[in-house]
């Protein structure tokens, strides 16, 4: 590929209102080549609408962009590109029908002849040094529907370098990958920054934050609050920055401490790992972490045990007793609840009302004479809203209105109107930001107290450490080990992860 | 009442206005009267047809087991000398068997609605015109059912008895519809079928439902068009039905993606289609332009629909940005 030539990108003064609202009020901000940039923020500080800005899709309504000291209102999309301003994205935008190469290519084709059709080879030889650079380790010509979450996120990454990127703009780019795919990335980032190429690495996961970046810019309400230079940028400071305030401990003691299981699960297997059956037992009162890598059947157990997966042999006790569960609906009886890894096409119906969302387990609840009761359904919806704190305006508006952090309360109000007895929370905070992830886990650690048991699986590995009390690591669909409060560290957990045993020390 | 439903229903006032003013036949008694019997006819499994449609699904067989029905109906009772009553249960027994078939081949198979559906279209048409050697079923001359002539084809004061038949029908599915669960599941699972899965919702048993739902009231649209037109042509009888339906049931608001519609909006998604067949008839334009006329008006209508949804969103979204402005 061509050579990179120096990036120097200034903002001065940018500011965005909308009506009513100041999105971005006084930003300045300098990007330069070979930099990696930490942009950290909760939702609606401003991130987004400063990458929209950059990405030339609004127009700031004052301030300056300076692009290698040629002075700019405002960028259109076009000039983003040409200025080599590259996007990844969360939510992947990757075709899963197609391979490698026409993903990199999509709406660029190189074709040849009279026809025009499209070069194949032409394109292979040209994604080829592109994924050499990413580091990734599939071929040009594989089926993106066979990669993984991690190497799609590789992709995308070639696919900006294919347009000659001269800053790389990623956005929550490993909430959905394991640790060491997240390490994997980080290294394709170290890469990028030694070839000369810019990064703002947009994450609310602040240890790969710490780990990664040069520099950091903090906003807040639109503000940009502050900057930490390499040395600056800790755990702390950055969270300091970010909510204004010291942040409490993660960590909340239980009110007693949890004796009684609640659930047990006996040599369970699934149709994943058929021939490899867990076992364990969650106690009511306890915050049970289940930690370990992705693929490891965390997610398959989770749904077998509420009835979603298909359940191959083993035995599910609820309060000492056996029940069978053979779909969603015997483990609602039961009081075992789940809230689901992806949200939006498991947790809830975006289009419907919150009010329908929070009944809808439980609709026959809401009838007199067989027909529903909207006006118990808003009652409760109502009571829901103010006990979680969900910010909506009525219950009565869809849930795709909100923020995900507030979509999340309403799969919780949808069990906690009813009477739990075990919670399973898988990934309960992907994509939610910091405030709002306290106030899951606040919800999680008064639900233990009232004696629900709570099992949370997750990968982020500062939420299992900082919010369980006790955890559980699976590897390929067996409970590997089991870790005691007192015991509790990264490499604890990454080695049980992996399958290594803990030298008792 | 949905916004949409008004519209639809200014649209068939509109409508029927300038057809009456280009002819005043259209409100005499007589054409009301047909006009009114057809619409109950086609309203029938047009209601039917939406509920499947709400699941996200779609049902091709209708027209189908109309004439299937239909000519067995008309066999048990004209041939077989079979008690009507007991007719009337067969072939509503018959629908429910058809219906579970479809659902239980769509839920527990996992085959594409359509696909299913359109084999049904094939099979019930064929064995239809197999069983009859494609000779029309027909009642003995001179025999007559007072009964089940007054039920189906019977008037009181004037108002065919196939509307109010398709008008109870509709009561009563409005009532399951928007105030029962099984209906707030209905549209759970057409919106969102993983989601109602994992809310505990039976989603299979919703599902093979509506195609149950479908199948029966296409079963009595088939008793109903059997006494009407007191002979059945195997080959030609109900073809092209299960379009109607469909045509209404997008007419009245019901998204082919599922999750959305409304019994009252196919009502009058019927309502709209056979006063657009009347218009044809009433006006003089030719009746082989029957389709286009038809397909025009649907296609306009659904754009119409469309552009004052878009219209309204912005208006709100204006509106919201309006009040934040002021202090």
């Amino acid at each position: 590929m061509s050579a990179v030539h120096g990036l120097d990108l200034r903002l001065e003064g940018v500011t965005k209102v909308y009506p009513g609202v100041v999105a971005l009020n006084d930003v300045s901000l300098q990007i330069k080549a070979g930099e990696v940039v930490g942009l950290l923020g909760e939702n609606g500080a401003g991130k987004s609408t400063l990458m929209k800005i950059l990405g030339g899709l609004i127009a700031p309504t004052s301030g300056k962009i300076i692009l290698d000291g040629q002075e700019y209102d405002a960028f259109d999309v076009k000039q983003s590109q040409q200025a080599g301003i590259a996007f990844v994205h969360q939510e992947l935008n990757v075709f899963d029908n197609m391979d490698v190469t026409a993903n990199i290519f999509l709406g660029r084709e190189k074709v040849r002849g009279p026809f025009r059709l499209t070069d194949h080879r032409a394109m292979q030889d040209l994604a080829k040094p592109l994924l050499d650079l990413v580091g990734a380790r599939f071929k040009p010509d594989t089926p993106v529907s066979s990669l993984s979450l991690a190497e799609r996120q590789l992709l995308e990454i070639a696919k900006a370098l294919s347009m000659n990127a001269r800053l790389v703009i990623m956005d929550e780019p490993t909430s959905s990958l394991t640790l060491s795919e997240t390490n994997m990335l980080l290294k394709v980032i170290a890469d990028l920054k030694a070839q000369g190429i810019a990064v703002v690495y947009i994450s609310h996961r602040l240890s790969e934050v710490e780990e990664c970046v040069d520099r950091a810019v903090v906003l807040r309400d639109g503000h940009k609050v502050g900057a930490l230079e390499r040395d600056e940028v800790t755990h702390d400071a950055m969270i300091r920055m970010m909510i204004g305030r010291e942040l409490k401990a993660l960590y909340t003691p239980p009110a007693v401490a949890a004796t009684r299981p609640v659930l047990e699960v006996k040599d369970l297997s699934t149709k994943g790992k058929p021939d490899r059956p867990a076992s364990f037992e969650l106690k009511a009162g306890e915050i049970l972490g289940v930690a370990g890598l992705i693929g490891a059947g965390r997610t398959e157990l989770a749904e077998v045990i509420f009835g979603v997966g298909e359940k191959l042999g083993g035995k599910v006790l609820i309060d000492g007793l056996e029940v069978k569960v053979n779909s969603p609906a015997d483990a609602i009886a039961a009081g075992l609840y789940l809230v689901p890894e992806d949200r939006k096409r498991a947790g809830l119906i975006l289009e419907f009302p919150t009010l329908e969302n929070v009944t809808m387990a439980n609709l026959p609840a809401f009838t007199s004479r067989g027909l529903v009761s909207r006006e118990r359904q808003i009652e409760v919806a109502e009571a829901q809203r103010v006990a979680l704190s969900i910010k909506t305006q009525d219950v009565r508006r869809a849930a795709n209105e909100m923020s995900g952090g507030n979509q999340q309360k309403v799969v919780l109000a949808k069990w906690l109107s009813m009477n739990p007895k075990v919670i399973i929370f898988d990934e309960p905070t992907r994509g939610i930001d910091v405030g709002a992830k306290a106030e899951i886990y606040g919800l999680m650690r008064s639900l233990a107290d009232r004696g629900v048991g709570v099992m949370m699986i997750s990968s982020d590995m500062e939420e299992v450490i900082g919010v369980s009390d006790r955890i559980v690591v699976m590897k390929d669909g067996v409970i590997t080990g089991e870790l005691p409060r007192l015991k509790f560290s990264e490499s604890n957990v990454l080695n049980l992860a992996v399958g290594k045993v803990l030298e008792e020390a | 009442m949905q916004k949409k439903d008004i519209g639809l229903g200014v649209l068939i006032i509109v409508v029927g206005a300038i057809v009456y003013m280009q002819n005043p036949l259209f409100l005499s008694p007589i054409n009301l009267g047909n006009t009114a019997n057809l619409i109950g006819l086609f309203g029938l499994f047009a209601i039917g047809q939406g509920f499947v449609i709400m699941t996200g699904g779609i049902d091709l067989s209708v027209g189908s087991v109309i004439a299937l029905l239909g000519v067995l109906f008309v066999d048990m009772v004209g041939k077989f000398d079979v008690a009507w009553p007991i007719a009337v249960a067969i072939t509503i027994g018959l629908g429910v068997l058809i219906g579970l078939a479809h659902g239980i081949l769509i839920t527990r198979f996992r085959l594409q609605p359509f696909v299913v559906t359109l084999c049904g279209l094939l099979i019930y048409r064929g064995i239809a015109r197999g069983y009859t050697a494609e000779s029309t079923a027909g009642f003995p001359f001179g025999s007559s059912y007072p009964q089940l002539e007054w039920l189906t084809i019977g008037r009181s004061f004037g108002v065919p008895h196939s509307f109010i038949a398709m008008l109870i029908v509709a009561a009563v599915m409005w009532v399951v519809l928007h105030h029962t669960v099984f209906g707030r599941h209905l549209c759970a699972v057409g919106k969102n079928e993983e989601a109602a899965r994992f809310s505990g919702i039976n989603t299979r048993f919703v599902t093979i439902a509506a195609y149950v739902i479908c199948a029966v009231l296409a079963s009595i649209a088939a008793i109903y068009f059997a006494m009407f037109t007191k002979s059945v042509q195997p080959s030609s009888h109900g073809n092209f039905y299960e379009l109607y339906a469909i045509a209404a049931a997008v007419l009245g608001g019901c998204s082919l993606r599922g999750g959305e519609g409304s019994v009252i909006g196919i009502v009058l998604g019927a309502v709209l289609l056979q006063e657009l067949q009347n218009l044809v008839n009433l006006l003089g334009i030719p009746s082989s332009l029957n389709f286009a006329v038809m397909g025009a008006v649907i296609l306009l209508g659904v754009l119409a629909d469309q552009q004052f949804a878009a219209y309204r969103t912005r208006r709100n979204t204006e509106r919201a940005l309006g009040l934040l402005q002021k202090p």
